[in-house]
Protein backbone atom coordinates (compact mmCIF):
# COMPACT_ATOMS: atom_id res chain seq x y z
CA UNK A 1 0.00 0.00 0.00
CA UNK A 2 1.51 3.31 -1.01
CA UNK A 3 1.54 6.29 1.40
CA UNK A 4 -1.34 8.00 -0.45
CA UNK A 5 -3.61 4.93 -0.06
CA UNK A 6 -2.58 4.50 3.55
CA UNK A 7 -3.54 8.11 4.19
CA UNK A 8 -7.01 7.53 2.71
CA UNK A 9 -7.49 4.35 4.80
CA UNK A 10 -6.44 6.15 7.99
CA UNK A 11 -8.76 9.08 7.22
CA UNK A 12 -11.74 6.79 6.67
CA UNK A 13 -10.97 4.75 9.78
CA UNK A 14 -10.65 7.94 11.80
CA UNK A 15 -13.97 9.33 10.46
CA UNK A 16 -15.78 6.02 11.15
CA UNK A 17 -14.33 5.79 14.65
CA UNK A 18 -15.42 9.36 15.39
CA UNK A 19 -19.01 8.71 14.19
CA UNK A 20 -19.10 5.45 16.21
CA UNK A 21 -17.91 7.28 19.33
CA UNK A 22 -20.65 9.90 18.96
CA UNK A 23 -23.28 7.20 18.41
CA UNK A 24 -22.15 5.23 21.47
CA UNK A 25 -22.19 8.40 23.57
CA UNK A 26 -25.71 9.18 22.36
CA UNK A 27 -26.78 5.59 23.12
CA UNK A 28 -25.48 5.81 26.70
CA UNK A 29 -27.45 9.05 27.24
CA UNK A 30 -30.55 7.46 25.66
CA UNK A 31 -30.39 4.37 27.90
CA UNK A 32 -30.00 6.65 30.92
CA UNK A 33 -33.04 8.72 29.85
CA UNK A 34 -35.11 5.56 29.19
CA UNK A 35 -34.22 4.24 32.67
CA UNK A 36 -35.33 7.50 34.31
CA UNK A 37 -38.58 7.52 32.26
CA UNK A 38 -39.33 3.90 33.17
CA UNK A 39 -38.67 4.57 36.87
CA UNK A 40 -41.03 7.58 36.76
CA UNK A 41 -43.75 5.47 35.14
CA UNK A 42 -43.30 2.67 37.67
CA UNK A 43 -43.27 5.00 40.67
CA UNK B 1 -16.40 -5.49 -4.99
CA UNK B 2 -15.07 -2.52 -3.05
CA UNK B 3 -13.04 0.53 -3.94
CA UNK B 4 -9.45 -0.62 -4.33
CA UNK B 5 -6.20 1.09 -3.53
CA UNK B 6 -3.48 1.09 -6.20
CA UNK B 7 -2.06 -2.11 -4.61
CA UNK B 8 -5.50 -3.85 -4.80
CA UNK B 9 -6.18 -3.64 -1.07
CA UNK B 10 -9.89 -2.91 -0.44
CA UNK B 11 -10.58 0.48 1.10
CA UNK B 12 -12.89 0.57 4.11
CA UNK B 13 -16.30 2.06 3.28
CA UNK B 14 -17.00 5.60 4.42
CA UNK B 15 -19.60 6.17 7.17
CA UNK B 16 -21.70 8.10 4.63
CA UNK B 17 -22.06 4.91 2.61
CA UNK B 18 -23.52 3.10 5.64
CA UNK B 19 -25.95 5.99 6.02
CA UNK B 20 -26.86 5.72 2.31
CA UNK B 21 -27.64 2.00 2.83
CA UNK B 22 -30.50 2.98 5.13
CA UNK B 23 -32.32 4.90 2.33
CA UNK B 24 -32.71 8.13 4.36
CA UNK B 25 -35.16 9.69 1.85
CA UNK B 26 -37.62 6.79 2.16
CA UNK B 27 -37.18 6.89 5.93
CA UNK B 28 -38.73 10.38 6.19
CA UNK B 29 -42.19 9.15 5.21
CA UNK B 30 -41.83 6.04 7.38
CA UNK B 31 -40.89 8.15 10.42
CA UNK B 32 -43.73 10.60 9.76
CA UNK B 33 -46.27 7.75 9.46
CA UNK B 34 -45.00 6.20 12.72
CA UNK B 35 -45.14 9.57 14.47
CA UNK B 36 -48.72 10.16 13.23
CA UNK B 37 -49.82 6.75 14.54
CA UNK B 38 -48.26 7.56 17.90
CA UNK B 39 -49.68 11.09 18.16
CA UNK B 40 -53.29 10.06 17.42
CA UNK B 41 -53.20 7.23 19.97
CA UNK B 42 -55.63 7.79 22.88
CA UNK B 43 -52.92 7.32 25.50
CA UNK B 44 -50.04 9.83 25.67
CA UNK B 45 -46.56 8.36 25.69
CA UNK B 46 -43.61 9.60 27.73
CA UNK B 47 -41.57 11.91 25.40
CA UNK B 48 -38.32 9.98 25.91
CA UNK B 49 -40.02 6.64 25.20
CA UNK B 50 -41.88 8.17 22.25
CA UNK B 51 -38.61 9.51 20.82
CA UNK B 52 -37.00 6.10 21.28
CA UNK B 53 -39.92 4.36 19.56
CA UNK B 54 -39.64 6.70 16.54
CA UNK B 55 -35.87 6.16 16.51
CA UNK B 56 -36.45 2.39 16.50
CA UNK B 57 -38.93 2.69 13.60
CA UNK B 58 -36.30 4.69 11.66
CA UNK B 59 -33.54 2.20 12.51
CA UNK B 60 -35.77 -0.75 11.60
CA UNK B 61 -36.60 0.88 8.26
CA UNK B 62 -32.89 1.57 7.75
CA UNK B 63 -32.05 -2.07 8.50
CA UNK B 64 -34.67 -3.28 6.01
CA UNK B 65 -33.29 -0.84 3.40
CA UNK B 66 -29.72 -2.04 3.99
CA UNK B 67 -30.71 -5.72 3.68
CA UNK B 68 -32.71 -4.88 0.54
CA UNK B 69 -29.63 -3.24 -1.00
CA UNK B 70 -27.46 -6.18 0.08
CA UNK B 71 -29.75 -8.66 -1.68
CA UNK B 72 -30.43 -6.50 -4.75
CA UNK B 73 -26.92 -5.24 -5.51
CA UNK B 74 -26.99 -7.03 -8.89
CA UNK B 75 -30.33 -5.43 -9.86
CA UNK B 76 -29.28 -1.99 -8.61
CA UNK B 77 -26.18 -2.12 -10.83
CA UNK B 78 -28.43 -2.49 -13.91
CA UNK B 79 -30.68 0.50 -13.15
CA UNK B 80 -29.68 4.14 -13.69
CA UNK B 81 -31.73 5.21 -10.67
CA UNK B 82 -29.82 2.91 -8.28
CA UNK B 83 -26.42 2.33 -9.91
CA UNK B 84 -24.70 4.94 -7.70
CA UNK B 85 -25.66 3.17 -4.44
CA UNK B 86 -22.68 2.05 -2.30
CA UNK B 87 -22.76 -1.66 -3.29
CA UNK B 88 -23.24 -1.43 -7.09
CA UNK B 89 -20.81 1.51 -7.20
CA UNK B 90 -18.20 -0.68 -5.48
CA UNK B 91 -17.71 1.58 -2.46
CA UNK B 92 -18.59 -1.18 0.03
CA UNK B 93 -18.27 -4.96 0.23
CA UNK B 94 -21.48 -7.03 0.50
CA UNK B 95 -20.57 -8.61 3.83
CA UNK B 96 -20.29 -5.22 5.53
CA UNK B 97 -23.77 -4.34 4.25
CA UNK B 98 -25.20 -7.66 5.49
CA UNK B 99 -23.63 -7.33 8.95
CA UNK B 100 -24.77 -3.71 9.21
CA UNK B 101 -28.36 -4.57 8.19
CA UNK B 102 -28.73 -7.59 10.49
CA UNK B 103 -27.10 -5.76 13.41
CA UNK B 104 -29.32 -2.71 12.98
CA UNK B 105 -32.46 -4.90 12.71
CA UNK B 106 -31.74 -6.72 15.99
CA UNK B 107 -30.74 -3.48 17.71
CA UNK B 108 -33.95 -1.65 16.67
CA UNK B 109 -36.27 -4.48 17.76
CA UNK B 110 -34.52 -5.09 21.12
CA UNK B 111 -34.41 -1.36 21.92
CA UNK B 112 -38.10 -1.02 21.00
CA UNK B 113 -39.02 -3.84 23.41
CA UNK B 114 -36.90 -2.35 26.20
CA UNK B 115 -38.30 1.17 25.74
CA UNK B 116 -41.95 0.43 24.95
CA UNK B 117 -43.63 -2.98 24.73
CA UNK B 118 -43.67 -6.40 23.09
CA UNK B 119 -46.51 -5.55 20.65
CA UNK B 120 -44.62 -2.61 19.10
CA UNK B 121 -41.37 -4.64 18.97
CA UNK B 122 -43.21 -7.61 17.45
CA UNK B 123 -44.83 -5.53 14.68
CA UNK B 124 -41.48 -3.81 14.00
CA UNK B 125 -39.79 -7.22 13.65
CA UNK B 126 -42.64 -8.40 11.40
CA UNK B 127 -42.32 -5.32 9.15
CA UNK B 128 -38.55 -5.82 8.72
CA UNK B 129 -38.96 -9.56 8.01
CA UNK B 130 -41.85 -8.87 5.61
CA UNK B 131 -39.85 -6.29 3.63
CA UNK B 132 -36.73 -8.44 3.43
CA UNK B 133 -38.13 -11.96 2.93
CA UNK B 134 -41.61 -11.49 1.41
CA UNK B 135 -40.97 -8.41 -0.75
CA UNK B 136 -37.24 -8.39 -1.55
CA UNK B 137 -36.38 -12.09 -1.67
CA UNK B 138 -39.69 -13.72 -2.68
CA UNK B 139 -41.89 -11.33 -4.66
CA UNK B 140 -39.83 -8.61 -6.32
CA UNK B 141 -38.18 -10.74 -9.01
CA UNK B 142 -41.14 -13.11 -9.47
CA UNK B 143 -44.43 -11.28 -9.90
CA UNK B 144 -45.84 -7.94 -11.05
CA UNK B 145 -47.92 -8.05 -7.86
CA UNK B 146 -44.65 -7.48 -5.94
CA UNK B 147 -45.48 -4.00 -4.73
CA UNK B 148 -49.15 -4.81 -4.06
CA UNK B 149 -48.34 -7.44 -1.43
CA UNK B 150 -44.96 -5.93 -0.55
CA UNK B 151 -46.69 -2.62 0.15
CA UNK B 152 -47.76 -4.09 3.48
CA UNK B 153 -44.19 -3.68 4.74
CA UNK B 154 -44.37 0.09 4.35
CA UNK B 155 -47.83 0.23 5.92
CA UNK B 156 -46.75 -0.97 9.37
CA UNK B 157 -45.23 2.27 10.84
CA UNK B 158 -48.52 3.90 12.05
CA UNK B 159 -49.45 0.57 13.67
CA UNK B 160 -46.05 0.45 15.40
CA UNK B 161 -46.38 4.06 16.57
CA UNK B 162 -49.88 3.41 17.93
CA UNK B 163 -48.77 0.14 19.60
CA UNK B 164 -45.77 1.88 21.21
CA UNK B 165 -48.14 4.34 22.92
CA UNK B 166 -51.00 1.98 23.83
CA UNK B 167 -49.62 -1.56 23.85
CA UNK B 168 -52.44 -2.73 21.57
CA UNK B 169 -53.82 -2.38 18.02
CA UNK B 170 -57.33 -1.09 17.31
CA UNK B 171 -59.46 -0.01 14.32
CA UNK B 172 -57.81 3.36 13.53
CA UNK B 173 -54.25 2.02 13.13
CA UNK B 174 -55.67 -0.85 11.03
CA UNK B 175 -57.32 1.75 8.77
CA UNK B 176 -54.04 3.70 8.58
CA UNK B 177 -52.36 0.45 7.57
CA UNK B 178 -55.04 -0.05 4.87
CA UNK B 179 -54.60 3.51 3.54
CA UNK B 180 -50.83 3.11 3.05
CA UNK B 181 -51.24 -0.47 1.77
CA UNK B 182 -53.74 0.67 -0.92
CA UNK B 183 -51.77 3.86 -1.65
CA UNK B 184 -48.59 1.93 -2.51
CA UNK B 185 -49.70 0.44 -5.90
CA UNK B 186 -50.77 3.72 -7.58
CA UNK B 187 -47.72 5.45 -6.07
CA UNK B 188 -45.20 2.87 -7.35
CA UNK B 189 -46.94 2.18 -10.66
CA UNK B 190 -46.88 5.92 -11.45
CA UNK B 191 -43.10 5.76 -10.88
CA UNK B 192 -42.71 2.53 -12.83
CA UNK B 193 -44.45 4.08 -15.85
CA UNK B 194 -41.67 6.62 -16.29
CA UNK B 195 -38.74 4.36 -15.28
CA UNK B 196 -40.12 1.36 -17.19
CA UNK B 197 -36.98 0.92 -19.29
CA UNK B 198 -34.84 0.78 -16.14
CA UNK B 199 -36.97 -2.01 -14.66
CA UNK B 200 -37.11 -3.86 -18.00
CA UNK B 201 -33.29 -3.72 -18.35
CA UNK B 202 -32.87 -5.11 -14.84
CA UNK B 203 -35.43 -7.87 -15.45
CA UNK B 204 -37.75 -6.75 -12.65
CA UNK B 205 -41.31 -7.84 -13.54
CA UNK B 206 -43.00 -4.52 -12.76
CA UNK B 207 -46.56 -4.24 -14.09
CA UNK B 208 -45.76 -1.94 -17.09
CA UNK B 209 -42.97 -4.33 -18.14
CA UNK B 210 -45.09 -7.51 -17.88
CA UNK B 211 -48.66 -6.39 -18.63
CA UNK B 212 -48.02 -3.17 -20.55
CA UNK B 213 -48.82 0.47 -20.00
CA UNK B 214 -52.58 0.25 -20.63
CA UNK B 215 -53.19 -2.32 -17.90
CA UNK B 216 -50.95 -0.37 -15.49
CA UNK B 217 -52.92 2.81 -16.11
CA UNK B 218 -56.22 0.97 -15.51
CA UNK B 219 -54.86 -0.52 -12.29
CA UNK B 220 -53.73 2.92 -11.03
CA UNK B 221 -57.29 4.15 -11.58
CA UNK B 222 -58.84 1.09 -9.94
CA UNK B 223 -56.62 1.10 -6.83
CA UNK B 224 -57.37 4.78 -6.24
CA UNK B 225 -61.00 3.88 -5.38
CA UNK B 226 -60.40 1.54 -2.40
CA UNK B 227 -57.55 3.82 -1.28
CA UNK B 228 -59.91 6.80 -1.18
CA UNK B 229 -62.57 4.70 0.60
CA UNK B 230 -60.05 3.65 3.27
CA UNK B 231 -58.83 7.26 3.63
CA UNK B 232 -62.37 8.62 4.10
CA UNK B 233 -63.56 5.79 6.39
CA UNK B 234 -62.20 7.11 9.73
CA UNK B 235 -64.55 10.12 9.55
CA UNK B 236 -67.97 8.40 9.10
CA UNK B 237 -66.83 5.73 11.56
CA UNK B 238 -66.47 8.45 14.20
CA UNK B 239 -62.74 7.88 14.67
CA UNK B 240 -61.84 11.43 13.59
CA UNK B 241 -63.50 14.86 13.43
CA UNK B 242 -64.71 16.98 10.50
CA UNK B 243 -61.28 18.57 10.03
CA UNK B 244 -59.80 15.27 8.90
CA UNK B 245 -62.94 14.53 6.88
CA UNK B 246 -62.69 17.77 4.89
CA UNK B 247 -58.93 17.30 4.32
CA UNK B 248 -59.48 13.67 3.24
CA UNK B 249 -62.19 14.68 0.74
CA UNK B 250 -59.98 17.42 -0.76
CA UNK B 251 -56.82 15.30 -0.91
CA UNK B 252 -58.57 12.24 -2.33
CA UNK B 253 -60.39 14.41 -4.87
CA UNK B 254 -57.05 15.78 -6.06
CA UNK B 255 -55.47 12.30 -6.07
CA UNK B 256 -58.41 10.90 -8.05
CA UNK B 257 -58.16 13.73 -10.58
CA UNK B 258 -54.44 13.16 -11.17
CA UNK B 259 -54.92 9.36 -11.22
CA UNK B 260 -57.78 9.68 -13.74
CA UNK B 261 -55.55 11.74 -16.04
CA UNK B 262 -52.93 8.98 -15.92
CA UNK B 263 -55.52 6.18 -16.22
CA UNK B 264 -57.25 7.62 -19.29
CA UNK B 265 -54.12 8.69 -21.16
CA UNK B 266 -52.37 7.13 -24.13
CA UNK B 267 -48.75 7.96 -24.84
CA UNK B 268 -46.63 8.11 -27.94
CA UNK B 269 -42.90 7.20 -27.95
CA UNK B 270 -40.78 9.97 -26.42
CA UNK B 271 -43.61 11.24 -24.19
CA UNK B 272 -42.35 13.37 -21.27
CA UNK B 273 -44.71 11.50 -18.86
CA UNK B 274 -45.61 14.70 -17.03
CA UNK B 275 -49.00 13.50 -15.61
CA UNK B 276 -47.30 10.33 -14.27
CA UNK B 277 -44.51 12.35 -12.64
CA UNK B 278 -47.10 14.75 -11.20
CA UNK B 279 -49.12 11.85 -9.73
CA UNK B 280 -45.98 10.30 -8.23
CA UNK B 281 -44.90 13.61 -6.64
CA UNK B 282 -48.42 14.37 -5.38
CA UNK B 283 -48.84 10.87 -3.92
CA UNK B 284 -45.96 11.58 -1.50
CA UNK B 285 -47.41 14.96 -0.53
CA UNK B 286 -50.86 13.30 -0.20
CA UNK B 287 -49.69 10.90 2.49
CA UNK B 288 -47.84 13.62 4.44
CA UNK B 289 -50.88 15.93 4.34
CA UNK B 290 -53.43 13.19 5.11
CA UNK B 291 -51.51 11.96 8.15
CA UNK B 292 -50.79 15.58 9.14
CA UNK B 293 -54.52 16.36 8.97
CA UNK B 294 -55.23 13.34 11.17
CA UNK B 295 -52.83 14.61 13.84
CA UNK B 296 -54.14 18.21 13.66
CA UNK B 297 -57.73 16.94 13.86
CA UNK B 298 -56.86 14.87 16.93
CA UNK B 299 -55.18 17.83 18.65
CA UNK B 300 -57.74 20.49 17.71
CA UNK B 301 -60.99 18.54 18.06
CA UNK B 302 -59.79 16.01 20.64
Amino acid sequence: MDPQDEKIVRERQHARAKVMAWLLGAFVILVFAISIAKMQLAG
Amino acid sequence: MTTMTTSSVPLPAEWRDFLALTKPKVMRLVVFAGLAGMLVAPEPINPVLGFTAILCIALGAGAAGALNQWYEADLDAKMKRTAARPLPAGRMDRQSALHFGVGLAFFSVILMELATNMVAAGVLALSILFYVFIYTVWLKRRTPQNIVIGGAAGAFPPVIGWAAATGNISLLPVLLFAIIFLWTPPHFWALSLFVKTDYANAGVPMLPVVAGERVTRQQIGLYTLPMAAAALAPWPLGLTGWLYGVAAIALNGMFALLAARVALRQTAPGDAMKPEKRLFAFSILYLFLLLGALVVDHWVLG
